[in-house]
């Protein structure tokens, strides 16, 4: 059983005995897993390679839908509804609960067209309304000021620390209430890393956050609860401040002190 | 020893790499060579005369230029949108278990030798033609049909390969903000690949235009120009092969020599193009 710490905020997700398994795999992926997600807080998922943090990541805007045969069990609550049921409206809940990739994703278009575009899904065609909340989404994500004179130009001239935050400027221009982040540094050098450590450390004023990251540093600098897996459980989740320091699971102790991983 | 065999393996490639070059270079000078007195004679009014009379030693390119460039469009304007649902189909929307046998299928079709496209045409293409639009059934429209057939399978092999390319991550990040595969195809996929798909229309293109035998078929080597398609035509590829047995002087046979130097132009102009759009080509990495 996981030594799960009590989360005193709201709660944004609450997985319940979940299971994942992808299509031809025998055996789950992830198995009985239950964890909290606090509301406008970050949370962090570290672990070794493989333990399952990409994949449940990837559970809560159901993006494994994309690939047929894979499987989910158990619940996943989000406003108090279970996430996994068919019924699930994807193109809604992706609109909610949005997210960021381990590399810059750039669409090949311009950079406001970038922007613009979760909202243009969302037939938004206003254009003073695109051009005010291109410009609100690129300010919030700090680009604002390298791309203003550029807006028409092709994203894909940006470097790859703003191309990252052009991601993150698409991704809350459609305001969604999650964000998940992938690795979302893994390809960016330290600068850049650390410029988007600190915008995702501002977001959580406005969206509940989870980042998985294979970078402990990371996950003990920007996150306010740590989740950490090891072969497709939930060891220990805990408030960051404490689980770096008295981690109460003798498994986290040994990775966090880098004995294995 | 090992650097002497480095070094006549360096040699030997090299020479048949220049042997390449050579040959290409020889046929433009003998095509060259051969074309002018054609040259000599009518200048170049030669593409821009419509008479192509033997008998008066009058010969006229543009009936065949005509033949060409039409059917070629035509085959192009009815090949394009078919192909490019076929590729959409194989690479975005087809199950795992149908995208092999379809795409092996596609891939087939494009290696069916065009003698083939003609015969199939002339003996079984032409009569429904012929009910369904009138005239003889050998004409312009049934050489575009048929060739548009024939390129088809190109095109959506090309295509769908291009499409390919696009990393799944970019594809995964339009889903995240909400996208449909529809928004995803037209959004994502269709304008990472463009230039690959633009390079395979020029491709086809260019096969169209040097298309011989699946032409000569059904088009009926007639010198006209007619704005009526299910009229006979021609073609330059079909007047060389129906016309240099009958080639009885020298000018006819020069005429014939500038035909197939203009289309040798022509397809190297299309070539060059198709590979400035394919080395344009640039990746995301995946």
């Amino acid at each position: 059983m996981a030594t799960i710490v009590d989360i005193f905020e709201e709660k944004a997700l609450e997985v319940k005995d979940f299971e994942f398994t992808y299509a031809g795999a025998d055996a789950p992926s992830i198995k009985k897993l239950d964890m909290p997600i606090a509301k406008n807080s970050i949370t962090a998922l570290i672990g070794p390679s493989g333990c399952g943090k990409t994949t449940l990541l990837r559970s809560f805007n159901r993006i494994h839908d994309l690939y047929p045969g894979n499987k989910y069990a158990g619940e996943i609550l989000f406003k108090g509804e279970n996430i996994l049921l068919p019924k699930q409206d994807l193109i809604n809940l992706r609109i909610q609960i949005g997210m960021i990739f381990q590399k810059p994703t750039a669409f090949p278009m311009s950079i406001f067209d970038n922007v613009a575009y979760g909202m243009r899904l969302q037939g938004i065609k206003n254009k003073t309304e695109l051009q005010d909340r291109v410009e609100k989404a690129l300010k919030d994500a700090a680009i604002f000021e390298e791309v203003k004179d550029r807006l028409k130009q092709d994203a894909n001239g940006l470097s790859g620390g703003q191309q990252q935050r052009l991601c993150i400027a698409r991704a809350i221009a459609v305001e969604p209430e999650v964000l998940l982040f992938d690795e979302p540094t893994s390809a960016l050098d330290p600068i850049s890393t650390a410029g988007i450590e600190e915008l995702v450390v501002e977001l959580k004023n406005r969206v509940s956050i989870i980042i998985v990251t294979h970078n402990m540093q990371q996950a003990a600098r920007v996150s306010d609860y740590t989740g950490f897996m090891y072969l497709g459980e939930l060891v220990e989740l805990g408030r960051t401040e404490e689980m770096f320091v008295t981690p109460r699971e003798k498994l986290t102790e040994e990775y966090i002190t880098g004995k294995f991983g | 020893m090992s650097a002497i065999v480095d070094k006549f393996f360096f040699y030997l490639t090299r020479t048949i790499a220049l042997g390449i070059l050579l040959i290409v270079a020889w046929i433009f000078v003998e095509l060259f060579n051969n074309s002018l007195d054609s040259i000599q004679a009518f200048g170049f009014d030669f593409i821009t005369e419509d008479k192509w009379a033997p008998n008066l030693e009058k010969f006229g390119a543009l009936p065949a230029i005509y033949g060409s460039v039409i059917s070629t469009f035509l085959a192009m304007l009815l090949a394009i949108p078919l192909a490019i649902g076929v590729a959409i189909f194989l690479s975005e929307l087809a199950p795992a278990k149908l995208k092999t046998p379809f795409g092996v299928s596609i891939e087939l079709l494009a290696a069916i030798p065009s003698v083939i496209y003609g015969m199939w045409g002339l003996f079984y293409f032409v009569p429904i033609i012929r009910d369904a639009f009138g005239g003889v059934g050998i004409s312009m429209l049934t050489a575009g049909i048929v060739l548009s057939i024939m390129i088809l399978p190109f095109i959506a092999a090309v295509t769908r390969d291009a499409m390919n390319t696009t990393p799944d991550i970019l594809k995964e990040s339009a889903y995240a903000l909400g996208g449909t595969k529809w928004d995803v195809i037209k959004d994502i996929v269709i304008p990472y690949a463009k230039a690959g798909i633009i390079g395979s229309f020029i491709l086809a293109l260019g096969r169209a235009i040097g298309e011989t035998m699946a032409v000569t078929f059904v088009m009926g080597n007639v010198h006209r120009i007619s704005a009526d398609l299910t009229q006979p035509a021609t073609s330059i590829p079909v007047t060389l092969a129906n016309e240099f047995n009958e080639a009885d002087s020298g000018l006819y046979y020069s005429s014939l020599f500038e035909l197939s130097l203009l289309l040798l132009v022509i397809s190297f102009t299309i070539i060059s193009i198709a590979k400035f759009y394919f080395l344009r080509r640039k990746r995301i990495g995946a």
